[in-house]
């Protein structure tokens, strides 16, 4: 049976049906719809005044490059100047191939690409690094936990080295639907309690961000790339299937299996908690050492850093928090020679 | 550089400097004063490192000290049975007695579902009356079973051979009971749906008021009262209804053969099931229900109704105390009781339970959110130990507020939960796009990017622009989120009960009404009409 007429031209023929709606487009009013639907979210949610300076995190991933290619459509529409900013984990295998991507990308849409590395940020630590020192206790190495507070503060540190005035990244529907069930999976009252708007409005000196692409989903932003051709990195971190995320993942698949709606509806849910006022965090003040948004004397970026260079790297990991206010001495790792644990002899 | 190694029994810990190590091997270096600091350092991650092996088999109850365990329960702590029936106990009682909502005397009916949980429950209600139990509970019980033969497509002969086990069962247990086929939903009234307005809540002192009133009423009572009590026990069952119908068993069998999904038919059933105990109690005078959900259960509820879209109401499906109905509370005494417990309790104190098929018996795993949530947590059960405990410590941070600006609105004709869907509304209503298929006539939310707008319940637009004769729309826009989506898995809306569609079309009438006379109208009518519910 040929394909219907697209539903909003009807003149072409119809080459893909929108997962959500069922509504049958050609390619080109597909896409004309997706970067409708962002620029409303935008505007809508008046995420993005005119002449801002938008840092999109960049990661190579198709996430983040279809974010980076709606926003340079839409930004002479909205008034807004785009850099790229990339964050190297050093992640061996991995991010190397990643920034090729984004180095590609930058040179075909003529945006200026700015590198953070890790290893220049954080005195020495590289993911690779982070996860040699937490291996080998039996537990799980938790580099996700890593990864994900360092990385914001490296996209916050190359916001600021271009001079963005707002950080977007490229998280959707998708995601946010994981990120509640891994919360209610893991006990996180305070992320519960935080999450569920469109970005947060950067209090205490941090920078606005936000997520353009919140209520797309994972399949529309695929197709779009589709139509569009772009060119990403579609191989997942090393390190990812450590991930706890990873549960949360497959149980979304699954449910998306059994119930279609079952995001959108995840996300409906993520934004009506009503979460005690106890179970909230307290508001933000200001880091010790470096001044960044934290809720406790140290923000999180220092207390993980700090468990690191202490030999301790669960320190800052979990809840207690034993021993973080002990100031011993801080001993940095040589650059060359990252901290690894000694091979244990045996007794 | 030093290292920390793994704490020896004897509790000393060896360690060497890796200058050393290749020369003398390790060896109890000699501590100086400047090894202190670091020497404590390396004791404190304790956590950190493998947890000492457990001593098996000369292992004592960890309560009592004494007696031989018997079972192990969370991660680690083995009871003796006297010990674990202590626990067990004074979990119910406690979850119970630190609530303050069940007043001496009052009327509280047993929802049974002959399931292991609730079927501890009773037991558990019944041992507790009992006189010889110390310090006795002090509610006038009553239990209800549900037949839902019909809608999980037993055939007659064995609804007829269960009901024969439930009601000697029931008989057994001394309290009055009713046995109730979930067929009566068709000749549910329409006030089923009402929530009726609330008593005021007890507070602190009215509870305490109202115990010593009762203790001294017993006391005048003296044995007198003790008697008339234990008669009430063996009152005849009230079933004036009677076996249902074939007409109603086939209407039954219809509207959960037209339902799609598992996962529709399932909040079907629980729907009407919960309708038709609210109704059994306000019938007969109870002003709470008990429902059986234990721990694992309710954590298993809570992510699934995650998954539905009713996170706005989750303090009300998995809290302890449900006064969404208004006069009748719902009650969850089981609640810190995990699954594993209940089995236990169950095998090792012979608690009887009736084992009957439900709805989704033998479905696999991806049949139904439930189902798959249900596999889901329990599978990591086992790999995180506490997930279940932590869902459930999360679920008692979750409080009952409304949304932030979001007064007493209209309620869900089905949940009765205060509605959560507003057009005023960033993600939902707007990435939805109306994900209706193509058979539906009516969208359900509309796109704001649309074209034509089209008015939605309660924004004020041009009356009479929507298409309100549509019998369907009439019916979803007055359902929540959680809900819609689930009708919308029933194609035909008229083969729902009665009850539902009558007060359907009363509210719309109302609303509609209240519509063309709002201008009119001083101040907020909502409390003269009673939220348009009384």
């Amino acid at each position: 049976m040929p394909a219907p007429q697209c539903a909003s031209c009807h003149k072409a023929r119809a080459a893909l049906r929108r997962p959500r709606s069922g509504q049958a487009l050609c390619g080109s009013c597909f896409c004309a719809a997706f970067e409708a639907e962002v620029l409303h979210t935008v505007v809508a949610g008046r995420l993005l005044p005119p002449g801002a300076v938008v840092a999109v995190g960049a990661s190579g991933g198709k996430d983040s490059t279809v974010l980076a290619h709606v926003l340079r459509e839409l930004a002479p529409r909205l008034g807004i100047s785009l850099h790229l900013v990339a964050v190297d984990e050093g992640i061996g295998g991995y991010r190397d191939a990643a920034l090729a991507a984004v180095r590609r990308q930058a040179a075909r849409w003529e945006l200026p690409l700015t590198v953070v590395a890790y290893a220049d940020l954080f005195g020495g630590w590289t993911m690779d690094a982070v996860a040699r020192s937490t291996a080998g206790s039996g537990r799980s190495r938790a580099c996700c936990t890593f990864c994900g507070v360092l990385r914001r503060r490296a996209l916050e540190e190359g916001a600021r080295l271009v001079g963005a005035t707002h950080v977007v990244t490229g998280h959707n529907a998708d995601d946010m639907a994981e990120t509640v069930l891994m919360n209610f999976l893991r006990g996180d009252a305070g992320r519960l309690a935080r999450g569920g708007g469109l970005g947060s409005p950067g209090e205490g000196g941090a920078l606005p961000r936000c997520r353009p692409l919140q209520l797309a989903s994972q399949k529309e932003v695929v197709l779009y790339a589709h139509f569009r051709r772009l060119d990403y990195f579609s191989e997942e971190c090393v390190y990812a299937p450590e991930a706890f995320r990873g549960h949360a993942r497959d149980l979304l698949k699954m449910l998306e299996a059994a119930r279609p709606s079952a995001v959108l509806d995840l996300v409906h849910s993520a934004e009506r908690l009503a979460l005690a006022p106890t179970a909230r965090p307290p508001p933000p003040g200001a880091c010790s050492r470096c001044g960044a948004l934290a809720s406790r004397a140290l923000c999180q970026a220092c207390a993980l850093l700090d468990g690191l260079n202490r030999g301790r790297p669960r320190l800052a990991i979990g809840k207690g928090r034993r021993g973080l206010d002990e100031e011993g001495p801080p001993r940095e790792p040589q650059p060359s020679r990252p901290l690894t644990s000694e091979p244990v002899p045996d007794f | 550089m030093l290292c920390c190694r793994k704490l020896t029994p004897p509790g000393l810990l060896e360690w060497c400097s890796p200058s050393e190590q290749d020369v003398q091997g390790p060896q109890r270096l000699p501590l100086t004063p400047g090894d202190f600091c670091l020497w404590s350092h390396a004791r404190l991650p304790l956590s950190d490192t493998e947890p000492a092996e457990a001593r098996t088999g000369d292992q004592k109850c960890v309560k009592c000290k004494e007696g031989l365990p018997v079972v192990v329960i969370r991660a680690g702590d083995a009871f003796c049975r006297d010990c674990f029936k202590a626990l067990y106990v004074h979990k119910f009682r406690a979850m119970l007695g630190k609530s303050r909502l069940i007043f001496p005397g009052e009327k509280v009916l047993l929802a049974w579902s002959g399931g292991p949980s609730s079927s501890s429950m009773v037991w558990q209600v019944l041992e507790g009356l009992s006189r010889d139990s110390a310090k006795r509970l002090r509610f006038v019980p009553g239990v209800v079973y549900i037949d839902e033969g019909a809608a999980c497509g037993q055939s007659p002969e064995d609804r007829a051979r269960t009901l024969a086990e439930v009601k000697l069962a029931l008989q057994t247990t001394g309290f009055p009971w009713h046995a109730v086929a979930l067929e009566e939903v068709f000749s549910l009234p329409p006030s089923a749906l009402r929530c009726s307005a609330q008593e005021a809540a007890g507070t602190e002192g009215a509870y305490k008021a109202a115990v010593d009133s009762f203790l001294q009423q017993q006391h005048a009572l003296g044995t007198n009262g003790v008697e008339r009590q234990s008669q009430h026990c063996a009152q005849d069952p009230q079933s004036p209804t009677g076996p249902p119908t074939t007409a109603q068993t086939q209407a039954l069998s219809r509207l959960f053969d037209s339902v799609k999904t598992l996962t529709a038919k399932e909040e079907l059933l629980q729907t009407l099931r919960t309708h038709l105990i609210l109704h059994v109690a306000r019938n007969h005078g109870y002003s709470k229900v008990m429902t059986g959900d234990s721990c694992t259960r309710l954590a298993i509820k809570l992510m699934t109704s995650l998954a539905l879209g009713r996170g706005a109401f989750l303090a009300w499906d998995t809290g302890f105390s449900d006064e969404r109905h208004g006069d009748v509370v719902v009650v969850r005494p089981m609640r810190e009781h995990t699954l594993k417990e209940v089995a236990f309790y169950n095998r090792l104190f012979a608690v009887p339970s009736i084992c009957t098929p439900a709805l989704d018996t033998k479905a696999p795993e991806k049949a139904s959110i439930h189902r798959l949530m249900e596999a889901f947590i329990l599978r990591l059960q086992a790999q995180f130990p506490s997930t279940v405990s932590t869902v459930y410590r999360t679920s008692e941070k979750l409080v009952k507020a409304p949304r932030a600006g979001c007064a007493a609105g209209p309620r869900c004709l089905l949940c009765m939960c205060t509605l959560d869907v507003d057009t005023a509304d960033s993600a939902t209503a707007f990435g939805a796009q109306t994900s209706h298929l193509p058979q539906m006539q009516t969208p359900v939310t509309q796109a704001r990017a649309a074209a034509g707008p089209c008015c939605c319940a309660g924004m004020g637009g041009a009356p009479g622009c929507c298409k309100r004769e549509d019998p369907r729309a009439q019916v979803m826009e007055q359902l929540c989120y959680g809900c819609r989506v689930n009708m919308k898995d029933l194609p035909s809306l008229e083969l729902l009960p009665p009850y539902i569609l009558s007060e359907a079309q009363l509210r719309s009438q109302r609303a509609t009404a209240e519509q063309e006379i709002r201008e009119y109208l001083l101040g907020d009518s909502e409390d003269e009409a009673g939220t348009g519910e009384s």
